[in-house]
């Protein structure tokens, strides 16, 4: 170890870019497998759309297990609620959703978004008042009572909207494609691909750039001590956690729109990508999940193109092959 | 004492009630003839021995896993598949054995050797992705497993309904091969449970306790805490398969729905957690409970649903619909992690063990 002087400055953090190099070098890597230049495109962007709407959904995850060291079995339950939430006013709204004007779209469109992320946020106070509040700490009951949270929640949806698959046709104005040459661009991919990144770059600069971020990364740290010097580390796990739920709400609400239908048991299916997703990211890392979600949405699309057969395992596989290379995934933020 | 390796129920109340089970299901064909019934106490034995494999990972080594129906769904899957292309014969029946349960073991030493290194709860997401995507790859490979639905077959001759083995006259209960089927199945799983419970009184079973309790310093004393958890994960897997084994038999089918899909998961676990995590009795209790209750709390709720819809009472009729009975039941799971999480038999042990 060298000593360093007081006037020198400190050592810069070491940047990891072979994560991020990963989608990049994967997207070039299959160019030549697929062939047609056009087709590449349209599925990289159809990736790159599904990538941010997974991100969007597993951050909140992310972010709610770096700082909070909690495991919310129940995620899913949060993005079934912000889509059922959003028919509340969608379906209503029909009519200005099938005009074929983009300001009546988004004004039908934005109270929905709104109230789902509203309502799931709520609920995530509720939800981490009653059901984690007591189980700080402690694992497995965590997982138990997430568990059992996620059966509730989606019981009581189907209770109060019964079995069936409510259909969600996307607002008029998002409908079609961009035709750049002869490459097909789909209008909500690229909003989804817009919201993915707005997304991104206000949770990096929330947690970068404030101070609000500063005691979070802080507490993921080492919680403890930025309890010692007189913070509320408890309000700061609401705020995130309340925070994650609404983003997983706001999934919810895209990715209803993007299958352009709502079932209560699509909680459940997502769960199991947004695990993937977090697992192959590292546990707590915003980065890693973004680049995670990238992967596997680029994986189910050029796997579901090239070897169709192979797409119903290619999450497991690729999940396999990143944890062989990295036992805490891309990267490991938490010495958990 | 010796059956039950050391370990008896430990109250009064506890030990009643098991024994009352145990007769009640060994007694059933002439306590409660019918179909339905037979049906219901087939499915608890069943259970039971599932939900005591699971009990040895959650309760005994404190991991949770999530893919254990898969194990159940290899073993009903093997047997199904066999008997179907085999045709009605016991070789068929050894051969899904022969076959299966190796199977299990293999993948729960894969899953296991791979995640249970890496950190605890990596190995309850792992288990949940791997569980989902055998139960999509097990729907997809329709020329193996007929797809969504499964696949029926007939069992060798002497386990049929048809064949009369003592008639009516001697018994008071005509033993047919339905009968001997039920016999076989709680047979099977009265072993699988007393075997389970041996090995948790076991020296191995002690050190499952003391990785539970505290990992690293069950490291510190020098036990190699990955294989004690991998061999464990092995043997509920092959439980669980035998389990599995039994449903298919009984059923005389297999598919997704009855030995795959994530809500048996799900049961299992309220199953656990109910009758009381880490005591391998609480699994033959839960299991009594929430089987009868699925099969007859439903019918309760059906009548109380129709009576609030015809009173008029607006909401209540869609949460008592009979098919929301789980909503109650994850109600109850939540508040017996919070508030007994001992479960039935803790609480009926009286004992306020310090649960982790």
């Amino acid at each position: 170890m060298n000593e360093l002087a007081a006037t020198d400055s400190l050592p810069k953090p070491k940047r990891d870019i072979i994560p991020a190099l990963l989608p990049v070098a994967l997207a070039l890597l299959v160019l030549p497998l697929i062939g047609s230049a056009s087709s590449w495109a349209t599925l990289t962007v159809a990736s790159l759309a599904m990538g941010m709407m997974i991100f969007i959904m597993a951050s909140g995850l992310t972010l709610v297990f770096g700082l909070m060291d909690v495991l919310n079995f129940g995620h899913g339950a949060f993005i079934a609620v912000g889509a059922y939430v959003a028919t509340l006013v969608l379906v209503p709204l029909a009519g200005w959703m099938q005009a074929d004007s983009l300001l009546s779209n988004l004004a039908a469109v934005l109270p929905a978004i709104l109230l789902a992320m509203a309502v799931t946020g709520a609920l995530g106070l509720v939800v981490e008042r009653v059901l984690i509040l007591p189980v700080y700490g402690q694992h497995l009951k965590q997982i138990l009572m997430t568990t059992g949270g996620l059966i509730v929640a989606e019981q009581t949806l189907y209770a109060l909207w019964g079995p069936q698959i409510i259909p969600l046709p996307l607002p008029a104005s998002l409908r079609g494609s961009f035709i750049i040459g002869d490459v097909a661009i789909a209008k909500y991919r690229l909003l989804a691909m817009l919201v993915g990144l707005i997304v991104f770059v206000a949770i990096q600069l929330v947690l970068n750039r404030t101070k609000l971020g500063l005691l979070i990364r802080a507490g993921v740290e080492n919680g403890e001590m930025v309890e010692a010097l007189g913070y509320h580390i408890r309000r700061l796990f609401l705020g995130v956690f309340m925070t994650g739920s609404a983003l997983a709400g706001l999934g919810g609400v895209m990715w209803a729109l993007y299958r352009e239908q709502v079932h209560a048991s699509m909680g459940d299916d997502l769960t199991v990508l947004v695990f993937i997703v977090v697992i192959i990211g590292g546990l707590g890392s915003i980065g890693g999940c973004f680049i995670g979600a990238l992967l596997v949405a680029m994986v189910a699309n050029y796997g579901g193109f090239l070897v169709p057969k192979l797409a119903l395992v290619s999450n497991i596989l690729l999940m396999v092959a990143i944890l062989m290379w990295r036992p805490r995934g891309l990267h490991a933020v938490t010495s958990r | 004492m010796m059956i039950l390796s050391g370990d008896p129920p430990r109250s009064r109340a506890l030990t009643i009630l098991l024994i009352l089970i145990v007769l009640a299901l060994v007694a059933t064909p002439w306590l409660f003839p019918g179909a339905k019934a037979l049906n219901v106490a087939a499915k608890i034995c069943i259970f039971a021995a599932l939900v005591a494999s699971y009990d040895l990972l959650l309760g005994y080594t404190g991991t949770v896993s999530f893919a254990h129906t898969m194990f159940y769904g290899i073993g009903s899957y093997a047997v199904a598949i066999a008997l179907y292309s085999l045709g009605p014969s016991w070789l068929a029946v050894a051969a899904g054995i022969v076959i299966g349960l190796p199977l299990a073991i293999l993948l729960a030493l894969a899953i296991g050797l791979f995640s249970l290194r890496v950190a605890a709860i990596f190995f309850a997401m792992i288990t949940l992705a791997v569980a989902s995507a055998f139960q999509v790859l097990a729907s997809q490979m329709s020329w193996l497993t007929g797809g969504e639905d499964g696949r029926s077959f007939q069992l060798p001759e002497l386990l049929r309904p048809g064949t009369v083995l003592i008639s009516k006259a001697t018994l008071g209960v005509e033993i047919n091969g339905r009968i001997l089927t039920y016999y076989l199945v709680l047979a099977a799983s009265a072993a699988m449970i007393l075997l389970l419970l041996r090995v948790v009184n076991s020296p191995f079973g002690r050190v499952l306790q003391a990785i539970r309790e505290n990992r690293f310093r069950a490291e510190a004393l020098g036990y190699r805490t990955v294989f004690h958890l991998t061999y464990a994960n092995c043997i509920a897997a092959v439980v669980a398969a035998s389990a599995g084994v039994l449903n298919a038999l009984w059923l005389r089918y297999a598919g997704p729905d009855t030995s795959l899909s994530f809500s048996i998961m799900l049961d299992i676990l309220l199953m656990v957690v109910i009758g009381g995590m880490g005591t391998m009795y609480g699994a033959v209790i839960g299991a009594t409970i929430f089987i009868l209750a699925q099969n007859y709390l439903q019918t309760l709720m059906g009548t109380a649903s129709r009576a609030a819809a015809d009173a008029g009472l607006p909401l209540l009729p869609g949460p008592l619909h009979p098919d929301r009975w789980l909503l109650w039941l994850g109600v109850l799971f939540v508040a017996s992690v919070y508030f007994f999480p001992t479960g039935v038999v803790g609480r009926l042990r009286g004992k306020p063990q310090a649960a982790k």
